[in-house]
């Protein structure tokens, strides 16, 4: 067993088992923190697949703010731990979920034997160089990379709506 | 030794130059500058009983640290209770790896990067390692089950997202003209003489990135998740000892990284106008009981010692910074980093995009 093999062994266990904590630990903060280790452990696999570029985003992004606002606002809420006692999930439930995530494996087996059955060469250094990717991404998907912007962008507008207090009166409006 | 052996022993070189510095030098004596300093300036003596100058407080200090009970509250979450000190101290050491000590030099006919480590993706990294910090804090309010720990670590999770927006921003400026997300190119960049240093024509940028940086490390004006007149101690109020001691290092050392990072940025990194570090190098080497070690380390060396007088140059302002302004509010404090800070970086980067297009920068 060669060393490459060895630490994706050891990052892709901790991804999977930090994942399985994610799901499963009853207190919510602690799902959290556990979501942070799978995205490093994810961030590490983007290295070993030649793309420290990706790599180093998915901390800064994921890890580094967005995962920060979870905690945020679940320590605002002062969610507290789910007692043992409270039924968390119906029967119903724990059924859909089985029957979701063997849909959502299918269908991911399914796309990997269609791709073709080889193992596709890495990238090259120079396929993943930072201006050949900028100049991917600004020119052959600029659509694509400007439609995600609006979406987010919707999801703000969205999300301030929501949050929103409506005033009493249109004339005490702040 | 083998092309790789070098490469290894010269990349553990690095890291231990680094670690020589900041925790055999930089810390200690900044806890002494700290506290006699801030006695400077409120016109008192400060510590001066122990060795002269009272030097030798801050290893009275260590000794107390190591020596202490080090309790865990009963209600407290044992496991990220301890963890939270470690982290502390692990995300802001990291960042170091890819700040560029020295150009690249030979050693047994082999040329090694000046930085620890060589990527691509450069100050990214630094970045995404440092945000990582964020987390410590969180954990450590959390899992002490205080309402004031709670407290300071909100504001601290607030805080960070706020500032790391426009530091980003900042940095991005600075790479615009560059080009290039390395670190050792953007000192390249800048070496030419003093003109070239960022912080002329990046001015905007550099005070963007000052205050972000005060605010980034959770230092006065900025110290609200551990501002002691509402929140006891904030988010470190029920760690002591040598759990608290990591967090206190912490600090120093994420101070010490954006330090460094500034120093590169903005004032030129390892290089000096009109020096060449190589030629010194090679003019130590021909010193009597220095040719042993070859003029590439000596001119290595000599580059470190630059950026790190620079870093500490840095330090002294954040001492200074310290004990001279008040403490802002937290609706203030969030006032001037989306309303002030993030507009000025947004401006900034504008300007530096446009220059840059049009041939100036």
């Amino acid at each position: 067993m060669s060393l490459e093999v060895l630490v994706f062994a050891l990052f892709a266990a901790l991804a999977l088992g930090s994942a399985l904590v994610v799901v499963l630990h009853r207190n919510p903060v602690v799902s959290t923190m556990s979501l942070v280790v799978t995205l490093v452990a994810l961030a590490a696999l983007f290295v070993m697949l030649g793309a420290p570029f990706i790599a180093a985003l998915q901390i800064l992004i994921y890890t580094g703010a967005i995962v920060v606002l979870f905690l945020f606002v679940l320590m605002l809420l002062n969610v507290q731990r789910e007692s043992a006692a409270t039924p968390s999930a119906g029967r119903g439930q724990l059924w859909g979920t089985l029957i979701v995530a063997c849909a959502f494996a299918g269908t991911l087996v399914i796309l990997f034997w269609r791709s073709g059955a080889g193992v596709p060469a890495p990238l090259t250094a120079a396929e993943v160089a930072l201006p050949v990717i900028a100049r991917l991404l600004f020119s052959q998907y600029m659509l694509p990379f400007e439609i995600i912007g609006l979406l987010l962008l919707a999801a703000v507008v969205a999300a301030t709506v929501l949050a929103r207090k409506v005033p009493a009166s249109p004339e005490e409006g702040d | 030794m083998s092309p790789q052996q070098i490469e290894i022993a010269a990349t553990a070189a690095k890291m231990l130059v680094w670690i020589g510095f900041l925790v055999g030098a930089l810390t200690p004596v900044m806890v002494w500058v700290e506290r006699r300093g801030s006695a400077l300036i409120q016109d008192r003596p400060g510590p001066n009983r122990l060795g002269p100058f009272g030097l030798f407080q801050p290893v009275a200090d260590v000794v107390k640290f190591m020596f202490k009970e080090s309790p865990v509250p009963a209600a407290a979450d044992p496991f990220l209770y301890r963890l939270a000190p470690v982290l502390a101290l692990v995300a802001p050491l990291s960042t170091y790896l890819v700040i560029p000590l020295a150009p690249r030099f030979v050693v047994a006919g082999q040329p090694i990067a000046g930085v620890a480590a060589d990527v691509d993706t450069g100050v990214l990294l630094l970045l995404a390692l440092s945000s990582l910090g964020v987390y410590s804090l969180v954990m450590a309010g959390y899992a002490s089950n205080n309402k004031y720990s709670m407290l300071g670590s909100v504001r601290a999770s607030a805080q960070m997202i706020s500032y790391e927006l426009a530091l980003t921003l900042s940095v991005v400026a600075v790479l615009v003209p560059v080009g290039s997300l390395r670190l050792d190119e953007v000192v390249a960049h800048q070496q030419t003489s003093l003109l070239h240093w960022n912080v002329f024509p990046q001015a905007i940028g550099f005070l963007v990135f000052l205050v972000a940086m005060f605010a980034e490390t959770n230092r006065l004006p900025f110290d609200l998740p551990e501002a002691e007149s509402e929140l006891v101690a904030g988010y470190h109020t029920e760690y002591s000892a040598m759990r608290f001691a990591l967090f206190f290092m912490g600090e120093y050392m994420a101070m010490g990284g954006l330090s460094a990072l500034c120093a590169t940025l903005y004032f030129g990194g390892w290089s000096l106008p009109g020096v060449d570090v190589m030629a010194v190098g090679a003019w130590l080497a021909g010193l009597p009981g220095l040719g042993w070690l070859g003029g590439g380390i000596l001119g290595a060396l000599v580059g470190a010692l630059i950026l790190f007088a620079k870093v500490v140059v840095m330090m002294l302002v954040y001492v200074w910074v310290r004990w001279t302004f008040p403490r802002f509010r937290f609706d203030q404090l969030m006032r001037l980093g989306w309303k002030v800070l993030l507009p000025l970086a947004l401006l900034n980067l504008v300007l530096v995009a446009a220059l840059t297009v049009g041939g100036v920068l």
